[in-house]
């Protein structure tokens, strides 16, 4: 019978809930890296026993964990304890936990700053790594969404990383800013029938395109309108929270706004409003359902001063219809006196031939339906602050 | 040998216990006791200072006989009790939040 490995990063360490098809008994492990944050853990595609995961601090800054046997023992990929930490020449080694910038100007133009919360100018700073992506056929190439918002990517499991600074250069990277989070590269996606094709999403940048692997990039911001932006039909500056697709059909794609839940039937080129009778349309995740493509998920939030749900009721919406048509998910979820939320990397689906939907809360919940959100049951109630969600779906 | 204190975080990270202790070859400095701890725990890179300009990161502090030397230059000698190992090099997790 096929089963189920949940992968939780949270405020405070990583969890790991596994089950089986049926996905009514858990067995929950962990925590690892206890009082570290955890802000993504994510398997690889090519390997189900890979997984990768972001550990990070204030105080001790950004470190990458690797798994190869499906998270029970961990390593940091980079120089191991008695290795030397200069190559034969005498160069410093790439170190796993090492995020540089790169400064060398591709495409002529200096990388150096962005705008400030002020709107003046400000050196990009490295911060932590928001995102981890693997690659749909190497294990040893990853993708990392980091804080400033770049990204960065592994071809030798996680030993180094490299810029890949076409996105940063292409140029309007001076204009970008900070969300409330942080200028945050957050979400990556690989289109699977062209794996040359890669999105991204940057809180308060907006959606990116590269054709080739990510050497260069375009904005696919056209149809996204912000009304706390100057201009609120930029070209750049859209609080763009989440974006997802379904891996057979990647031309379309969906997208929660800070407010709007968006579509677009053109890979990006377009965007049109989905909201339709939600009871807000802020918030911060979107899933598409695995086997359904034109059924979609989200958890309305009631403000963005306000990042609770909306009504004190914690409700998943569901549309069958690809947006616009949407259904309160409830039962089995608390109906009265919730204020929690939930973040943008905080919900994933399975692939069984019941899909199973799963989000965690800011109030350390974690929630599993396994009928495609008709109903729902806490995995665990109790776990710190919830970050972020991954399923493997496992033979 | 060079008796040096890890905060918790840093401890888990490198597998030790509270106390590890270093040989540190020529002048024990600052410096000098970072690169020795880096060279013997790799994985420590980066997590007390910076990858590349080397500074000491914001929420971090070092001590040593009950003189706060985080702003001191990196080639500031150690005390002598710290050089003889008869006390202890502290880096410390800044107290930060209630």
């Amino acid at each position: 019978m096929s089963r189920v490995r949940v992968l939780v990063g949270t405020r405070k360490g990583a969890f790991i809930l596994s089950a089986d098809g049926m996905r009514k008994k858990w067995k929950v492990s962990g925590p690892y890296f206890a009082g570290w944050e955890i802000y993504h853990m994510k398997g690889s595609p090519a390997d189900p026993d890979r997984l990768y995961a972001s550990q990070t601090s204030g105080w001790f800054g950004q470190i990458i964990q690797r798994s190869n046997d499906g998270g029970r023992t961990w390593e940091q990929p980079g120089t191991g304890p008695g290795e030397s930490i200069t190559t034969p020449e005498g160069m410093p080694k790439g170190e796993s936990n090492k995020f540089v910038y790169d400064v060398s100007s591709p495409n002529g133009k200096p990388l150096t700053t962005h705008q400030w919360y002020d709107g003046t100018q400000h050196p990009w700073e490295f911060k932590r790594v928001w995102h981890l992506e693997p690659s749909l056929t190497d294990h040893d190439t990853a993708y990392a969404g980091v804080e400033d918002a770049a990204l960065f990517r592994t071809t030798d499991g996680g030993k180094t990383w490299h810029e890949l600074a076409g996105l940063r250069g292409h140029g309007t990277g001076p204009k970008w800013q900070p969300g409330a989070g942080g200028m945050c590269l957050h979400t990556i996606l690989i289109d699977p029938a062209n794996q040359e094709r890669l999105y991204t999403a940057i809180s308060a940048a907006g959606v990116f395109r590269s054709d080739d692997a990510g050497k260069t990039w375009k904005p696919i911001n056209r149809g996204l309108r912000s009304q706390y932006i100057p201009d609120p039909d930029a070209e750049i500056g859209h609080c763009v929270h989440r974006i997802a697709m379904h891996p057979e059909r990647p031309q379309v794609l969906f997208m929660q706004k800070h407010w709007d839940v968006m579509r677009s039937d053109d890979a990006g080129e377009s965007w049109q409003e989905i909201s339709g009778n939600l009871p807000s349309d802020f918030g911060f995740v979107v899933e598409v359902h695995a086997h359904e493509p034109d059924t979609i998920y989200v958890v309305p939030i009631k403000s963005d001063f306000e990042h609770y749900v909306a009504g004190a009721k914690l409700r998943v919406y569901r549309s069958r219809t690809g947006g616009n048509e949407w259904e309160a998910l409830t039962k089995g979820l608390p109906q009265r006196n919730c204020y929690v939320n939930v973040l943008r990397d905080a919900m994933a689906v399975d692939s069984l031939d019941e899909c199973g939907v799963y989000f965690g809360t800011t109030g350390g919940q974690v929630y599993v339906s396994a009928d495609s959100g008709d109903s729902w049951k806490p995995i665990v109630r109790d776990l710190p602050s919830v970050v972020s969600v991954e399923v493997q779906t496992l033979p | 040998m060079i008796r040096v204190i890890l905060p918790f975080h840093l401890r888990t990270l490198a597998g030790v216990d509270a106390e590890i202790q270093l040989e540190v070859g020529g002048s024990v400095t600052l410096c000098s006791v970072l690169d020795a701890l880096e060279t013997h725990y790799p994985m420590l890179r980066g997590t007390i200072r910076d990858h590349v300009t080397l500074q000491r990161r914001p929420l971090l502090r070092f001590f040593a006989c009950g003189e706060d030397l985080s702003h001191e230059s990196p080639e500031t000698p150690l005390p002598e009790a710290v050089r003889l190992g008869k006390k202890t090099f502290l880096i410390v997790g800044a107290i930060a939040g209630g």
